[in-house]
């Protein structure tokens, strides 16, 4: 491959990429200036991004590296928290002693400075956490990284700074669909970079035979904690992401129950699969809120309302499903061109 | 010449079970060396003991011009010992030539960042590494097989992919751990050509556990006989053969 056809197609396809991402975000304000996307459809799709987010970066730990981590909801709370204790106390004020509060620029600096820090600050709890406990295996490792995940719950609630069992309120509104979905595409790429490549098949190995990865030379310690702190990295933007789209945290956003239906979204959409978590993100964040439209049920004279039903649906809905698919959605394979092709050609003879 | 590997005075123990008690070795350069004895001489310990799986109690091991004992299994896999295991270990949901990438993977000079950014020259790499995985593969005789996924492989196939996935990595010392174990008389023979044909095409020093005498008696230069951890005998085939302590740890004392 010559230089000049490298990078002709590199800047191609990061071109298209980009066109995409700020077609669909003009698309969006356009929708919902014209009144055509009702602020709840825009909060359901960009609640997608971020379960998008999480379930992809989830993936990397528990599907394509077969480590059993039920944690993740810790790592996205410490990126929500410490983006917004980083805006909330520090940047804001900077800004606003300067009168350039408001400003689109103010915003994107805003969100870019809350990414980057809920990236690095969930990265790096990441590889505390990820350095003791990958000598463990299987359940022990689950158990861990679930005693972590309510290590940090409690932490935060104890913290009075960001409003302990009170909640976080006041954090600048400053995520946008753009920001949020480039952080998707990113997401996305890396990761379907890292499964097609000779380098990245160390993680598969690592899952599928941790004595056979030592033996052909993957150091399977370090690929074990680079896939944590990667996914780690990850859910902290997730979460520095919705705190600045919700504009208020509780601790009781990252209970287990969230690390629990990252990992269904892991599981339903198939482990390893990347397109699988997306699909499956992207069904449950939207099953979920259509649940909340249940008609209430009259059963032996007592009504049930939509909020105690709901999950009564949802549970009932991912056994069958699980019933259904074991393997998941898409068990282990990929969507994507070649499954289309493969289509076309069916279609044609 | 230098030996490649050197095993002085080894010693393994599994709390009140030695399993390999004083093992000397010595492995000259491009040598077909065989390691027999009955079941639970520990053949396989010996293995363990030269990757790196376990850490020997007493004793040293020097491959290459390195004091290895004690290295991490990895680390002793980029210095260049490459094995197979007694009950395959392949990436079972990989398909057979990723098995055999996962294997060239170690020699690769663009590492994981260069593959998360695709860089030019790891894009340039990764053709060469294509290109040598259908080679293996190709003399393996697994070209058609290339897109399976390995647990689906029949059992003899994945003894020559666990191969395959060796080679791939460039050794200088090749472990074989009952490589014909399994395998009908034709593809026991194939394998002797096989084995016989890969030491002389890639210079290899080769180490090999086997049961089927006719395999160790047919290729290796020398064997050497463990029983209850200790060596009892070494030499060539036909010195092993009528050795009466190896008569005896194999079929028990001669009647008075």
């Amino acid at each position: 491959m010559s230089t000049a056809r490298f990078w002709a197609w590199r800047l191609f396809c990061v071109a298209l990429g980009a066109a995409a991402l700020l077609g669909a975000s003009a698309a969006v304000s356009w929708l919902r200036a014209a009144g055509w996307l009702d602020d709840y459809t825009y909060r359901v799709l960009m609640l997608c991004g971020i379960n998008i987010l999480l379930a992809v970066s989830l993936n990397l730990i528990n599907g394509i590296t077969g480590q059993f981590s039920i944690g993740h909801a810790g790592f996205q709370g410490v990126g929500a928290y410490a983006s917004a204790a980083l805006t909330v106390f520090v940047l804001a004020p900077w800004l606003g002693q300067r009168g350039w509060q408001g400003s689109t620029l103010a915003d994107t600096l805003l969100l870019v400075a809350a990414i980057v820090f809920g990236g690095i600050t969930a990265g790096i709890a990441g590889l505390v956490v990820g350095i003791p406990s990958l000598r463990l295996r299987g359940d022990y490792l689950a158990i861990a990284t679930l005693g972590f995940g309510e290590i940090i719950r409690v932490s935060i609630l104890n913290i009075e700074q960001v409003g302990g069992a009170r909640g976080f309120s006041g954090i600048p509104l400053v995520t946008t669909f753009l920001g949020l979905y480039v952080m998707v595409v990113l997401l996305l790429a890396l990761s379907r970079n890292l499964l097609v490549s000779s380098q990245g098949l160390a993680f598969l190995a690592v899952r599928d035979d941790e004595i056979a990865a030592e033996a052909v030379g993957v150091n399977t310690t370090r690929i074990k904690v680079i896939a944590f702190v990667l996914g780690a990295t990850f859910a902290g933007v997730a979460g520095a992401l919705y705190a600045h789209f919700d504009g208020y945290l509780n601790p009781d956003n990252f209970r287990l129950d969230q690390s629990i239906i990252i990992l269904t979204m892991v599981v339903l959409g198939g482990q390893g699969s990347v397109t699988g978590s997306v699909l499956s993100a992207v069904l449950l964040t939207a099953v979920l809120e259509w649940l909340r439209f249940l008609p209430t049920i009259t059963l032996g004279g007592r009504a049930f309302t939509p909020s105690e039903l709901r999950m009564v649906f949802f549970s009932v809905m991912l056994i069958l499903l699980m019933l259904w698919r074991p393997k998941g959605l898409l068990g282990q394979r990929e969507f994507g061109w070649h499954v289309l092709r493969q289509y076309w050609r069916l279609l044609k003879s | 010449m230098e030996p490649i590997l050197i095993v002085q005075n080894c010693t393994m123990r599994f709390g009140g079970l030695t399993a390999v008690r004083g093992f000397h070795l010595q492995l000259q350069p491009q040598e077909l060396v065989g390691l027999i004895g009955p079941n639970g001489a520990g053949k396989t310990t010996v293995f363990n003991l030269l990757t790196g799986v376990y850490r020997p109690v007493e004793g040293r091991i020097l491959f290459d011009g390195h004091d290895i004992t004690g290295w991490k299994p990895h680390a002793i896999a980029q210095l260049g010992i490459a094995r197979t295991f007694q009950n395959i270990r392949l990436f079972g949901t990989l398909t057979v030539l990723q098995n055999v990438k996962a294997g060239a993977r170690l020699h690769m000079r663009t590492g994981l960042w260069h593959a998360a950014w695709r860089t030019r020259s790891m894009l340039m790499e990764e053709q060469e590494v294509e290109a040598e995985a259908w080679r293996l593969l190709r003399e393996m005789g697994l070209e058609d097989a290339a897109h399976y996924r390995a647990q689906d492989l029949p059992y003899g196939e994945q003894r020559r992919l666990e191969i395959a996935r060796a080679l791939a990595m460039h050794p200088k010392l090749l472990l074989l751990d009952e490589p014909a174990a399994g395998m009908n008389p034709q593809e026991t023979a194939d394998l002797m050509e096989l084995i016989r044909r890969l030491r002389d095409e890639y210079a290899l020093t080769i180490l090999l556990i086997e049961h089927d005498m006719k395999v160790v008696m047919g290729i290796c230069e020398r064997v050497i006989v463990l029983d209850y951890g200790e060596e009892i005998a070494q030499g060539t085939p036909q010195e092993i053969r009528t050795n009466p302590r190896v008569i005896e740890a194999y079929l028990g004392e001669a009647p008075v």
